[in-house]
């Protein structure tokens, strides 16, 4: 088996991620969703559309599936992110893994969801119930070498 | 050389494209990229100097050269998941 990774604009169905890991050796298997809230700071929000780079988002997710499977030993790992229009609740990003003891997949699900965060080229747009709209400050990608510019 | 810079989200807005076309000599680099950009002027002035820059899907170092042929694209803070 190898990890899975995709970006998709069609809606996200867990169980499917979730049948791309497990295998006889594993006693955990654990599915994360990440899914659309009806508020963020504060604002009621009624929908976000998620913007990508999707050639590099899929290889930046390649590369963190890739380092969990390292750190926490399993190549038993799919990790898809959605783009497009979302509603609220709609699964925005989904990570399933399976590892022979629960540890190594709470924290292999953890350090997806961290790392994604941090370096996916993916871009939330949220639509607030008032007619407005804006796209949500986001986190500076690491490697930037601060102050190297001239 | 003529560099065909990606842009992506408020980037994207701002230049109300989706790329950028930025003139630069041979053997310029990634942050050559951003001070060439930044002083185009307009919506560009601000550019912080520090924006990331993506080389063939990768974060790309600020020294690191551009060449004719490379994928470069703008990478405005991220928010994923």
């Amino acid at each position: 088996m190898a990890v899975s990774v995709w970006i998709t604009a069609e809606r996200i169905v867990p169980s499917r991620v979730l049948d791309m890991v497990g295998d006889e050796a594993d006693g955990a298997v654990l599915l994360f969703l990440g899914t659309v809230r009806n508020r963020n700071d504060g604002r009621p929000v009624d929908g976000l559309t998620y913007q990508a780079y999707p050639e590099m988002a899929e290889s930046v997710l390649e590369e963190i599936a890739t380092e969990a499977s390292t750190r926490f030993g399993t190549d038993r790992l799919a990790v898809v992110h959605r783009h497009g229009d979302l509603e609220i609740g709609d699964v925005s990003v989904a990570v399933a893994i399976s590892t022979p003891h629960r540890a190594e997949a709470f924290e292999g699900a953890r350090y997806v969801m961290e790392e994604l965060k941090r370096r996916l080229p993916v871009w939330k747009h949220e639509h607030y119930t008032d007619g407005r709209s804006d796209w949500v400050a986001g986190t500076e990608p690491p490697g930037v070498p601060r102050g190297a510019a001239r | 050389m003529r560099v065909r810079t990606l842009l992506f989200a408020s980037h994207r807005d701002l230049a109300r494209a989706d790329s950028v076309e930025v003139e630069l000599d041979r053997g310029a680099t990634v942050s050559d990229l951003v001070a060439a950009l930044r002083a185009q002027g307009g919506v560009w002035a601000d550019l912080p100097v520090t924006t990331a820059v993506a080389v063939n899907h990768r974060y790309a170092p600020a020294d690191l050269p551009i060449g004719e042929d490379d994928e470069v694209a703008l990478i405005p803070p991220v928010a994923g998941g």
